[in-house]
């Protein structure tokens, strides 16, 4: 195995790390403020796919298709919260999960009968196509390197928004009081549509951004969805440092484990069995991963302590 | 008023009723959906002894569901073969007999139900439906990419399991099997929710506290269920597996552990008419709805949410005017 193909697939667990947490870091901050879980976040991934795929096809402008799937994703994640979410925030999970697996259904079949089932594609656009060689002589494709980049843009910026901005503010005290903070006067009702709708631009902006290196298609957010859910629950629900930790360990775990389990194997039996097993375990090792952090603590690596 | 007695077993016998008369019509194709009927209620009994019971949602029941199914495949191809399976030294011969089937299913399901129940468990709320859902996601991505047993593609089998004494391959004797598992499971779902466990675990959902108080641990009430439930799932599966003469690691899917759920809340969570209720209901929109629009998990979406936001005892909740028991 050599450096070159580590440093490789680092940077490729690290590109699908910082995807990962665009979409982890909307369901963690709808949790921890309104204390909803939303299966239907995979779809609003999707929706900003849709968006930036139509968008690229009809302009032939990447960063048009970007700003569109952001816009829209998050307009159809506020006309979802006004129209069904904000019913679900008094009901107990069982229901939060029936309706928003309801949405996704909906969803998906709607996209189905607007777009048909074929995939659609987006194009990496020429400015960011092509390799770039990195200090050691490393070859990696140009726009995957963009990706790193703009997912820590984004992950910095939505620290400094939650951080440092009076809206940051509200959103962190919304999530440990919210009767005090409407009795302050703040329209509760608005800031729950605004961090949701916040929530379903970043899922719709990583739809857009992984759709260009995967295909665009009807039930493409489910599996990020569910990886997602992987990731705040090792990172701890509600906290955003703890996606971020956790977006990036289950990137690395994810594409790691695809190269050094089959070769560890090799070491203990032969050629096809190891490639076989270690494929299989391969898959398997995020999951083991959160496994192994639950038994360890319970409400993840970020998590509130249970009093 | 209609009591919750007569409400399921009326529920049982217009299911059985509606086979009967399609087999009496000659129309096997009823039959067979009366049989997947049967089939879906079974899996959405085992959910719902932990669902609506024991206050357990678990998004991961596909994974009991696809280990029965997968236990029927396996078994039934080495049969099919003429092949043992090796394990270490062991030899152990397939079997295309439905009785040992469905001991390996239940058991094989039941061990898995106590692996991640000791796993799941220790995490409660929010952090379970996601780690159930998490693990269900575990199986699917090990049946895709464990080539052994056909991976991505899955296993057909070519003839259907035997039962003793009875011809499986005709479509009414199968439902049969298959009713006659559905009634035993709804009945022995019955029997422990009125026995001194059900009694227990329900108020172990309702007030744990209190249980704690009383000297009876509320995890190993809900671990107790968790098993019971996988394992009656796992039964479902190697039915399916049987109905279809083919698993595929689709049997694992977040979607079908989403359905499952669906049939439970559909029919009336915690109502122990609610899954075949449910799942016939299901069953049934599928065939209409699915044969006048393509897109019917549209309407079925918004039935659903219907359901969630203004019916919430499903259908058993509707007829006895109540929606809890």
């Amino acid at each position: 195995m050599s450096a070159a193909l580590i440093a490789e697939q680092v940077l490729n667990g690290l590109q699908s790390g910082v995807m990962l947490f665009l979409m982890a870091a909307g369901l963690t901050l709808v949790f921890g403020v309104m204390g909803l879980i939303n299966l239907a976040h995979g779809s609003l991934y999707m929706v900003g796919a849709f968006v930036a795929a139509s968008v690229a096809a009809a302009t032939g402008s990447f960063l048009l298709a970007l700003a569109a799937a952001l816009a829209g994703a998050a307009l159809a994640g506020a006309v979802v919260e006004r129209v069904v979410i904000r019913r679900l925030y008094d009901r107990d999970h069982l229901d939060q999960v029936l309706a928003t697996f309801a949405l996704i259904l909906i969803f998906s079949e709607g996209t189905r009968w607007i777009f048909g089932s074929f995939p659609l594609y987006l194009d990496v656009p020429p400015w960011l196509s092509g390799p770039v060689e990195l200090p050691g002589g490393i070859l990696y494709p140009r726009y995957r390197l963009a990706l790193i980049g703009a997912g820590l843009a984004v992950a910095a910026g939505l620290g400094l928004l939650i951080g440092r901005t009076r809206t940051g503010i509200r959103i962190r005290a919304g999530e440990n009081d919210r009767e005090m903070i409407a009795a302050l006067g703040i329209d509760i009702a608005r800031l729950y549509t605004l961090v949701f709708a916040l929530g379903a631009g970043l899922a719709g902006l990583a739809g857009a951004l992984v759709g260009t290196i995967q295909s665009v298609q009807v039930g493409m957010g489910e599996p990020v969805l569910i990886l997602a859910f992987v990731t705040i629950v090792i990172g701890g629900i509600g906290s955003i440092r703890g996606a971020l930790a956790g977006a990036l360990l289950v990137g690395l775990t994810d594409t790691l484990g695809g190269i050094v389990l089959p070769r560890a194997l090799l070491l203990v039996t032969d050629p096809a069995t190891a490639a076989a097993t270690g494929a299989a375990l391969a898959s398997m090792a995020i999951y083991a991963l959160m496994a192994a952090i639950l038994v360890w603590r319970p409400t993840g690596l970020f998590g509130a302590r249970p009093a | 008023m209609i009591t919750e007695r007569v409400l399921t077993l009326g529920a049982l016998a217009a299911l059985g009723l509606v086979a009967l008369a399609a087999h009496v019509a000659d129309e096997p194709f009823t039959v067979t959906l009366a049989t997947r009927a049967a089939i879906f209620a079974l899996a959405a009994v085992g959910l719902n002894l932990a669902l609506g019971l024991g206050g357990l949602v678990s998004l991961g029941h596909a994974v009991f569901f696809g280990l029965g199914g997968y236990a029927m495949g396996i078994l039934a191809w080495h049969a099919q073969m003429y092949q043992p399976m090796r394990i270490g030294p062991l030899e152990i011969a397939g079997t295309q007999s439905m009785p040992a089937i469905w001991l390996v299913a239940v058991a094989v399901s039941g061990l898995a139900a106590l692996l991640i129940g000791l796993l799941a468990l220790r995490t409660a709320g929010v952090y379970f439906i996601m780690i159930t859902l998490a693990f269900g996601q575990m199986f699917y991505f090990f049946a895709v990419s464990w080539p052994a047993y056909g991976g991505e593609d899955g296993l057909s089998i070519y003839v259907r399991n035997g039962f003793p004494g009875l011809n499986t391959l005709d479509p009414i004797q199968f439902f049969g099997l298959c009713f006659a598992l559905l009634a035993a499971a709804t009945g022995l779902v019955a029997g422990l929710r009125r026995a001194p466990f059900g009694l227990a675990l329900n108020a172990a959902r309702q007030a744990p506290e209190r249980v704690r108080a009383a000297g009876i641990e509320p995890q190993r009430l809900r671990l107790a269920a968790f098993v019971v439930s996988g394992a009656i799932t796992g039964l479902a599966g190697a039915l399916f597996a049987d109905l279809n003469r083919f698993v595929s690691p689709a049997m694992f899917s977040w979607q079908l552990s989403g359905e499952i759920m669906v049939f439970v809340i559909l029919g009336g969570a915690g109502r122990l008419s609610g899954p075949v209720l449910g799942a016939a209901a299901f069953v049934a929109m599928e065939h209409w709805l699915g044969g006048i629009w393509e897109y019917w998990h549209i309407l079925l979406g918004l039935l659903l949410l219907g359901v969630v936001l203004f019916a919430r005892g499903g259908i058993a909740g509707l007829v006895t005017g109540r929606s809890h028991v």
